[in-house]
């Protein structure tokens, strides 16, 4: 069978029985979103996806999917999309409910506060527009671009400044039937060149706050013939073919999955058969296919340079191998032909146990979920043994030649980005000096000792532009350690900077082992002139137990203070995740207010604080605020 | 492939497509038989045949459709 991308065929084929597994759901009590995601993580039809959606639809508790608010705009019909959507949402961890505008009211549902979009502030729009939604012509005078881009700016503007949405827009396919054939680019008021030109001006002209879903990449990956059907177009209004539904909506989907933080982390590598060809403690150095000299060694190089991409772009590498640990280090260490090096995998687990155990202490190692990792391995029983103890671990399926490999990984968008920061190139970088620091702390007795010898310096500044993409890709993606577990959208960030009843910090950390970024937030909003209540407080936990918590108290106290401050009040509310800062607010010295529905509530007297103590050197960017743009 | 075969097929999808188990097309059902059948489900159905049997039909054939008997027949017609 060829590999067809609009079959979704990283996903593992949907169970015989998929309808009765759905209505066993719909019977059950309690909470169900963990088995609709399981049923969800497949390679779904069309009918299969509505029938989810109506078990997502009945369901009473959807936990643990978390909610989200969908609105979707069309020009087209989308009593398809709008449940294909929801189904494959659940694929990426969220119960979306859908807000679904009548039909051709673009202009209408956008200008009006009170339209149903606007009036249900949904958490982002989808504006499922193609070209017909647009006032292009076949042919015109000159590049029609500017007209369109004027409509979709009437559009965009008013669903942000009435919904407060993020606003996800999508690039326009181009027509199957080019008017001038080879021409057809060079003609500047042609559709074709002008929806070219579309592209390339939404592409060139970002919207902070705004999301791009690229259809018109999605459609040149199938085939624009494919794409385009004008007979279901004639007949009922569809967008696009009926048969691409299940691959744009997953595209939705893994768009609002990265917007909530659910995008993987790590690849890790299986190595025989996977990063070369052959068996390495069988065929031996000399055996294995790798590099140039055959077809499959260089499908098998491929793969590595794949992954050294992938690190720098901020996926952190790992490899789980079963192989005696020497000999399968031995190729990274002497094989000339290995992209991949010692130096590029953060963890390094080649043993006899099972894949699952071994997934689950590369995660530990990372301090990073089990569900952030992706396995790329060609060996379907080892896979299937993954999703079976580890549903929650991204096990993209593999066509039998390893020359797709590359091409199923990637279209399995397992590492989508709502934005891409200049924090992300480090990522991958950063973790690995973790683990490195991790054995420092192991050979270095006395903890002081340890952190004074990282020569730790943070750099404190209020929230600006220079910082929004990261700022809000830390508020909605940080899981563990976050008291409150606010998610805010870009526009709502940008809100808070001119906000004076707003204090915000951003955190950044430097040592000896590199620069951290961006690693801590904190906002504060001032409920009377003499009380600041922490609203957002979070932290990466790669720097963990290193006292940056308690010189960003010092430096919350400070500005409190000197706002004529006198109580600092936090609240601890519990989720699955955030267990880990429970006794935050306790350990730093505030004391108990109340307790309701788990949540505490904690209060510090400013009068008697006393600065807490850390080996950390500390750069006041409120002193001399950075220059917005310096440091792009 | 003969009718009955069709039919087999046919069969399969109507139950994925209305959910229902029990459901059996025959060659005099229309769209009155079955409560589900509108007509966001009859392009539901249309596509998940045309996937099914490779195929596509043509406007004009899809305007003209009144029973079961009928997509057979169109059915039919494509196949080698």
């Amino acid at each position: 069978m060829t590999w067809d991308r609009a079959k979704l065929p990283w996903l593992p084929a949907a169970p015989a029985d998929f309808r009765a597994r759905c209505k066993a759901v719909d019977a059950q009590d309690g909470p169900c979103g963990g088995a609709l995601q399981r049923l969800a993580t497949h390679a779904l039809s069309g009918n299969q996806l509505n029938r989810l959606a109506t078990s997502l639809g009945r369901v009473a508790n959807a936990t643990p999917l978390a909610p989200f608010r969908l609105g979707l705009l069309s020009n087209a019909t989308t009593s398809f999309i709008g449940p294909a959507v929801v189904a494959s949402a659940a694929r990426h961890g969220l119960a979306v409910e859908l807000v679904e505008a009548p039909f051709g009211q673009e202009m209408q549902q956008a200008l009006d506060p009170a339209s149903l979009l606007n009036a249900a502030k949904p958490d982002a729009i989808l504006l499922a527009l193609d070209h017909r939604a647009y006032p292009f012509l076949a042919l015109a005078e000159t590049d029609q671009s500017p007209a369109a881009l004027d409509h979709l700016d009437t559009i965009r503007e008013g669903l942000a400044a009435h919904s407060g949405a993020a606003i996800i827009v999508q690039t326009l396919t181009e027509p199957s039937e080019a008017l001038f054939g080879s021409l057809e680019p060079r003609v500047a008021g042609a559709l074709g060149a002008s929806v070219l030109a579309f592209n390339q001006h939404l592409a060139q002209h970002p919207r902070p706050g705004e999301l791009s879903l690229d259809v018109a990449g999605l459609a040149r990956s199938v085939g624009l013939d494919r794409w385009h059907d004008p007979a279901q177009w004639h007949l009922a209004k569809l967008p696009f073919a009926q048969e691409m539904l299940p691959l744009y909506a997953e595209h939705v989907a893994r768009l609002l999955g990265a917007l909530r933080g659910k995008s993987k982390k790590c690849l890790v590598l299986d190595l025989d058969n996977t990063c070369w060809g052959g068996v390495i403690g069988d065929d031996g150095m000399e055996g294995v296919e790798l590099g140039q000299g055959s077809a499959a060694g260089e499908a098998f190089a491929a793969v590595q340079k794949l992954a050294l991409t992938l690190r720098d772009r901020g996926v952190v590498l790992a490899v789980c191998s079963k192989n005696e640990e020497e000999i399968a280090r031995q190729p990274f260490q002497e094989h000339p032909e290995m992209a991949l090096k010692e130096a590029h995998i953060a963890v390094f687990m080649a043993n006899w146990q099972d894949k699952a155990s071994n997934l689950e202490a590369i995660a530990k190692a990372l301090n990073i979920g089990v569900d952030a990792l992706v396995l790329l391995d060609d060996n379907p029983a080892e896979r299937a043994q993954v999703r079976g103890v580890l549903p929650m671990v991204g096990v993209p399926e593999l066509p039998r030649d390893p020359a797709l490999y590359p091409r199923a990984l990637l279209a399995g968008g397992y590492f989508e980005a709502a934005a891409f920061t200049g924090d992300d190139r480090m990522r991958a970088e950063q973790y690995q000096s973790n683990a490195k620091r991790a054995q420092l702390q192991g050979s270095v007795r006395d903890l002081d000792a340890y952190l004074r010898s990282l020569e730790m310096v943070v750099h404190f500044a209020p929230f600006d532009a220079v910082g929004r993409p990261r700022i809000t890709q830390l508020i909605n993606k940080t899981n563990q350690f976050n008291l409150t577990t606010r998610r805010y959208t870009e526009a709502e960030v940008t809100a808070m900077e001119a906000d004076s009843s707003c204090f915000t910090l951003q955190v950044r950390l430097r040592d000896t082992f590199g620069d951290n970024g961006m690693i801590s937030e904190v906002v504060c909003r001032t409920i009377d002139p003499t009380t600041w209540d922490i609203d957002v407080w979070l932290m990466s936990c790669r720097v963990l137990g290193r006292g940056v918590e308690k010189v960003t108290l010092n430096e919350v106290v400070k500005h409190a203070r000197a706002a004529g401050v006198a109580t600092l009040r936090g609240c601890y509310i519990p989720t699955a995740k955030n267990k880990l800062v429970a006794a935050h607010y306790p350990n730093l010295g505030f004391s108990l207010v109340d307790e309701v529905e788990e949540t505490t509530r904690w209060e510090l007297a400013l009068d008697s604080y006393a600065p807490h103590a850390a080996p950390i050197v500390i750069e006041d960017g409120f002193d001399s605020p950075r220059s917005s743009g310096a440091e792009r | 492939m003969d009718d009955a075969a069709i039919y087999a097929k046919l069969t399969t999808i109507f139950q994925d497509t209305f959910d229902d188990d029990d459901l059996v097309p025959h060659g005099e059902m229309t769209a009155s038989h079955v409560e589900e059948w509108d007509s966001l489900a009859q392009i539901r159905l249309v596509v998940a045949i045309e996937m099914e049997f490779d195929m596509k039909f043509a406007v004009t054939e899809l305007g003209t459709l009144q029973t079961v008997g009928d997509m057979v027949a169109l059915i039919r017609n494509q196949l080698p």
